[in-house]
């Protein structure tokens, strides 16, 4: 798994793409940070965060389009499939690197904290906290979702595509639920649905039932990244 | 030891590899010959567990590939039909980072100097593979194969891509692992094959056709050689005495080479050159050549994999088309030679006097020519 995950983070820093993801990123969530926080003088992080999250449900996509698809095209996966090592580490070892792009990205947040801290005296860490985990969890479930969907095609554009739309849906999903009679079915998409879990986070709310969420999620769309590359190797 | 039983992969209905099986022994040199589509690589993909059979086994050193995956390809180092090379990546940073794929113990900077040093690519370490000829990125997929030092080496189609020089580095390289490791190599050029391998198994859509070496397969393909004999004379009166001795199955001149002179082509049971002689002498007839013709493994192959009518055909066809290439060859060559320094060109015929003779490619056709530059 390490020398999987050390080229992966290696190819994202050699490759234009980390350095795309970590600017927008950026921009976004400092727009936000300098004009709801800064210039309004409120000392309440959690508005870079809104700023920066929906953001999010677009760039990672970028992230992970290529993880699969591109070893597929460049015929590389048959060193990884034919060394010996397991499909878990190498799901793993590529989620990792992702999530570390990530990690990356969200450093400023810790800036603003600190720069929030020194402006306003003080400032509500268990917030702070909350919203920064909360992030990472969402990050690392659409990372999973992204490099699921890279494993399923064969072309960049398509993964990033139809990542894009299931993070879409799956953050939404909650909003579809009053629209559905089935009761059932309502209460499934109010539970599925990843906004309410992640909200929870962002009021400093360090919910274990959100936390288990976004780790299961994380961790159904990694096995399913490992039985997609079997099921390509049965076929 | 790499053992294949009764190997089969189905794509939907269709069987790319069909009931296969075939052991290869320690240190042997295994030749997987066929045509395009054949079910080559479906095989060797297979063995090194990049897709599964859908029925069958194989067995590396007595472990199954699909059981205890992980064990078996520490095993085997595998070079697809395309280097699997991460083209943004430096040559050293690379096959270091094969080196921890591959959870390697030996000690890191010295394997891999070694490694490369063999695979002849210390010049280019720190260049980055996407800027590397053909024949350089041909040699890194050589040397990711190499590393961790694994007994089983399974190449795919070494040498496609690379010009003349490079195939016979490769070639040259592929014979000195093989005293090492235990090699399967396929190609589906027929000179490669004969000039590296011990043992060749010919495999047609999806099914072993022959296999054995390269004596015994021309044993089983044909029971009757051939002796072709130039001789100036009476050509039906020719065809009346060599008819006449014993041993003769068939005599055919059709084809008049020289002046008042046939190629008579003689199909034998046994050895008659010597009756051949005295008999024509004793006539007062000149013979200008005399040659025993053994099966190139070309031969063979068109005889395996198509019917014996079709591919008495298709080898008339091909004879006539060499002779023909050889002949533009030979002016291209002359024309060339009389631009570039002399030295040049015999250079180039001294790396490729160490090749084969048969085959259709390049530098077969240029060996020829170059014998030839030389009797003259």
């Amino acid at each position: 798994m390490g020398a999987i995950y050390r080229r992966e983070v290696k190819a994202y820093f050699t490759s234009p793409i980390a350095y795309v993801f970590i600017t927008i990123l950026f921009y976004f969530a400092a727009q936000v940070f300098v004009m709801q926080n800064i210039v309004s003088g409120v000392a309440d992080v959690s508005a870079a965060y809104s700023g920066a999250f929906f953001i999010l449900l677009f760039i990672i996509p970028l992230l992970t389009m290529r993880l699969f698809t591109e070893e597929k095209r460049q015929k590389t996966d048959q060193c990884l499939l034919t060394a010996p090592v397991s499909l878990f580490s190498i799901v793993g070892g590529k989620f990792l690197a992702a999530c570390t792009v990530l990690l990356v990205g969200m450093s400023e947040f810790v800036v603003f904290a600190f720069i929030m801290n020194g402006l306003a005296g003080s400032l509500d860490w268990a917030v702070m906290i909350g919203n920064f985990l909360g992030f990472l969890l969402l990050g690392a479930s659409f990372i999973a979702i992204g490099e699921f969907v890279s494993a399923m095609t064969e072309n960049q554009v398509v993964a990033a595509i139809i990542a894009f739309i299931a993070n879409y849906l799956l953050f939404q999903l909650d909003n579809f639920a009053a629209s559905v009679s089935n009761e059932v079915i309502s209460v499934i998409l109010q539970n599925v649905g990843f906004y309410p879990k992640y909200n929870e986070f962002t009021a400093g709310i360090l919910s274990l039932k959100s936390v288990v969420f976004f780790l299961s999620v994380v961790f159904i769309f990694n096995f399913l990244t490992v039985r997609a590359l079997e099921r390509r190797r049965w076929n | 030891m790499i053992e294949v039983q009764n190997l089969t992969k189905k794509y939907g209905q269709k069987a790319a590899v069909n009931n296969l099986s075939f052991t290869v022994n320690d240190g042997e040199i295994l030749g997987f010959l066929g045509p395009n589509g054949a079910g080559k690589s479906t095989t060797m993909n297979i063995l090194t567990g990049y897709i599964s059979s859908t029925e069958g086994k194989a067995l590396i050193n007595g472990i199954d590939i699909l059981d205890e995956p992980l064990k078996a390809k520490k095993l085997i180092g595998y070079l697809p039909e395309n280097p699997p090379l991460y083209m943004d990546m430096t040559v050293g940073d690379y096959l270091d980072f094969i080196y921890h794929l591959k959870k390697c113990k030996l000690p890191k900077k010295a394997h891999i100097e070694e490694v490369c040093k063999l695979a002849k690519i210390t010049d280019v370490y720190k260049r980055i593979i996407k800027n590397l000829s053909k024949g350089y990125k041909q040699r890194v997929g050589v040397a990711q194969a190499l590393i961790g030092n694994p007994p089983i080496l399974i190449l795919d189609e070494p040498t496609v891509g690379l010009d003349p020089k490079q195939i016979i580095e490769i070639r040259t390289l592929i014979k000195k692992l093989g005293k090492r490791h235990t090699v399967i190599l396929s190609s589906h050029i027929l000179s490669e094959i004969q000039s590296t391998c011990d043992r060749v198994i010919i495999i047609n859509n999806g099914e072993i056709a022959a296999d054995g070496n390269m004596e015994d397969l021309t044993q089983t393909v044909t029971g009757e050689k051939r002796v072709t004999a130039r001789i100036e004379g009476d050509r039906d009166e020719i065809i009346k005495v060599i008819s006449g001795i014993k041993g003769v199955e068939k005599v055919t001149a059709d084809i008049k080479r020289e002046k008042n002179a046939y190629d008579f082509e003689i199909e034998v049971t046994d050895d008659i050159r010597a009756e051949l002689v005295k008999r024509i002498a004793a006539r007062n007839w000149i013979l200008l050549g005399l040659k025993s013709d053994e099966m190139t493994l070309e031969d063979i192959f068109l005889m395996i994999t198509m019917g014996d009518q079709e591919a008495a055909a298709k080898l008339e066809k091909m004879e006539s088309k060499k002779n023909v290439d050889e002949n533009i060859k030979q002016q291209s060559l002359y024309s060339a030679s009389a631009v570039l320094e002399t030295h040049s060109v015999l250079r180039q015929y001294e790396e490729n006097k160490r090749l084969s003779k048969y085959g259709t490619n390049l530098e077969a056709s240029l060996d020829v020519t170059l014998d030839q530059e030389e009797e003259e």
